[in-house]
């Protein structure tokens, strides 16, 4: 930003928090300099408003409570001041540990979609006295996936409740559709970032992964649009979209194999056959289906007959892929 | 969330008088600069700037003044402007949902402050911190092994862990001496000196099955390095042999989880998707083709191809046709 404009702002600002009177646009012309004067021509007057107009919407942009109004009856136009009470940041005190916590926890911030955001906040509780040590030699370092161009767009349209539309493509579909969302929220699951919100043609709530939106989102209609949920949990909508219910499954594998499976298995004691039998729960048979039959001749289904089948059904397409005896 | 040049200097200067403000008895001017997290070069500029902003007037006593004591700089003059601007619903977002995110993780001795600081935070956030829901952040919040991890780190101790490896599916015992923790896209990793392979390797902490903090110092090599974990925790090792792979539409997922190279759209499959992926563990891939049951055919190597094709046969000799397994005595 040129220094001028930076100068001409920093200036409005202190003009506006010193005073108690709505100031009128001529007066803050007049007084606060960087405003094209007025040299009585309608050039000057347009050129003063545009600048003028511009230095609102920033202001009001980064947070600056700007309120228009008349002092008394007897103005015959509009304002402006700054009620210092709703500028300023209230007193904050934090210890030297709680103080750290912040720092920390700003940290996950660190190069992800609200750096920016983290880092004037942390200049802004330093003004406020507090001494933020971000250094603090903790053997910890979080991280959250960085790149993701829908984040923003889609965590504005959350936190405005705008309705949302954006096309959304499944790995699974060849073409993207295009989607109506109230969102509700964006949540980094296991480091990959989701919208959850109402989906206004299914009249459901769903979740779409952000890297499978095709373009960029745009938000439709007035800010305030709905009310998310109360008590809405962002992370158990990602956690729970493919929940179904849980289910027994109990295998067959040779002693000492299939480590993996045993660790979360219970056992249920040797087979006829020496092979150990094991019971597993699962809430995605098919999934754990896949799994099953990527451990080879090590683990043979017993029952369910359903996950049995798909089993054999997988196998029998894996092994079609070569020949027999090729190499 | 403006282009961060504007908002970023106007809220370093409306928040540097405030600063100096809180610390009557002046800050050195490299001091200042780190917290701003800014070159001393732009310090001096937005100083520059400041001493000439102040109230209506704009004559000797109204403007900014700022006094330097040799390398110390502290404010002899304010013009009204002693506290920060509040925070923003953006700023408010990124620190109450990292301090949540934190108060999540298991194992933090810290948690309590953490706590005190998420309330106060809250409240001098005000209004700006009632509309934080649209971002959340979840971990695994399961790990046993997180605070025995943590306790060897802090006690300066080597640790003995049983660790799965999920490609060649066995438990293995190694003694490490552990250098960090990373929390990376959700999950828990120990960055640690491996002594029984002389190097440094991730342990997932959800694959620890058992972790005990020995007595024995924590002994890596000086200046081992440390991975680069914005370049990703696995980086394929250039000179690894490639495996391509022919993605059917119910396994073009794998494109997004795995790093792959040279992905083509292709009609064989239908809606198909060429990739290739670099692997030094041909073990790794077999399992993946196998766990995709078919719906990723190998393209290169073809011992890929047969491998997985015998290992299903003998798996398919193993179910009789059609029929149940015998079934065993006192079900």
């Amino acid at each position: 930003m040129a220094a001028k404009r930076a100068e001409r702002l920093v200036n409005l600002v202190i003009a506006l928090l010193g005073t108690r009177q709505y100031v009128t646009a001529a007066r803050i012309r007049a007084t606060v300099p960087g405003y094209e004067p007025d040299d009585g021509t309608a050039r000057a007057d347009e050129a003063f408003k545009r600048m003028f107009e511009r230095d609102k919407a920033e202001l009001r942009e980064m947070g600056v409570p700007l309120e228009t109004g008349r002092t008394s009856v007897f103005d015959t136009e509009d304002g402006y001041r700054i009620a210092r009470a709703d500028y300023e940041l209230p007193e904050i005190t934090l210890t030297g540990e709680e103080a750290a916590a912040v720092g920390l926890a700003l940290r996950l911030w660190e190069s992800a979609q609200l750096a920016g955001a983290a880092q004037s906040a942390l200049v802004k509780l330093k003004a406020a006295g507090v001494d933020v040590d971000t250094t603090r030699a903790i053997p910890l370092r979080p991280r959250l996936d960085s790149d993701e161009p829908a984040f923003e767009p889609c965590y504005a349209a959350a936190r405005d409740r705008r309705e949302l539309t954006f096309d959304y493509r499944r790995p699974d579909e060849d073409a993207p559709t295009r989607r109506r969302v109230q969102p509700w929220g964006v949540v980094a699951w296991h480091g990959r970032w989701y919208l959850g919100g109402l989906d206004l043609d299914r009249r459901a709530p769903r979740v779409f992964r952000l890297s499978r939106v095709v373009g960029t989102p745009k938000a439709v209609g007035p800010a305030g649009a709905f009310e998310p949920p109360e008590d809405v949990d962002l992370a158990a909508m990602v956690a729970g979209q493919s929940r179904g219910e849980e289910q027994l499954v109990v295998v067959r594998a040779r002693p000492g194999a299939a480590v993996g499976l045993r660790r979360h298995a219970v056992p249920l004691g040797p087979a006829e056959d020496g092979d150990d039998r094991l019971e597993l729960r699962t809430t995605e048979p098919m999934r754990l289906a896949a799994q099953l039959a990527a451990y080879g001749p090590d683990v043979v289904v017993e029952a369910p007959a359903a996950v049995r089948a798909a089993v054999v059904e997988r196998l029998r397409r894996l092994a079609a892929m070569a020949p027999e005896g090729a190499a | 969330m403006s282009a961060p040049t504007t908002t970023e200097r106007m809220t370093r200067l409306l928040s540097l008088v405030p600063y100096l403000t809180a610390r009557p008895e002046g800050v050195p001017l490299a001091e200042v600069a780190r917290d701003f997290g800014v070159p001393e070069r732009q310090l001096r500029r937005d100083m520059e700037l400041l001493w000439m902003c102040g109230l209506p007037g704009y004559g000797p006593g109204d403007l900014i003044d700022l006094a330097f004591e040799g390398d110390r700089v502290r404010v002899t003059f304010t013009a009204g402007m002693v506290r920060p601007l509040r925070l923003t619903t953006d700023e408010a977002v990124a620190l109450v949902v990292a301090l949540r995110t934190l108060l999540e993780l298991p194992g933090l001795a810290e948690r309590e402050a953490v706590s005190r600081a998420l309330a106060k935070v809250s409240a001098a956030a005000g209004h700006a911190g009632e509309r934080v829901t649209p971002v959340a952040l979840s971990v695994d919040a399961q790990e046993q092994a997180l605070a025995v991890v943590r306790e060897g780190l802090e006690r300066k101790r080597a640790l003995h862990l049983h660790y799965y490896v999920p490609t060649r599916d066995e438990r293995t015992d190694r003694t490490v001496d552990p250098l960090r923790l990373l929390l990376v896209d959700g999950r828990w990793y120990l960055e640690a000196w491996s002594r029984e392979v002389g190097g440094v390797r991730l342990f997932r902490l959800d694959r620890i099955d058992d972790v005990e903090v020995l007595d024995e110092p924590s002994a890596p090599p000086p200046g081992v390095p440390l991975r680069d974990v914005d370049a990703g925790l696995y980086q394929p090792e250039p000179g690894s042999p490639v495996v391509r792979l022919r993605l059917a539409r119910t396994a073009r997922w794998v494109a997004e989880y795995y790093p792959v190279e040279d992905v083509r759209e292709v009609d064989d499959p239908p809606g198909g998707l060429a990739v290739a992926l670099r692997t030094a563990d041909l073990a790794w891939a077999r399992r993946l083709v196998a766990s995709l049951g078919g719906a990723a055919t190998v393209d290169e190597p073809a011992e890929l191809a047969a491998a997985v094709a015998a290992d299903a046969r003998a798996t398919l000799t193993r179910y009789p046709a059609g029929g149940q397994l015998p079934s065993t005595s006192g079900d």
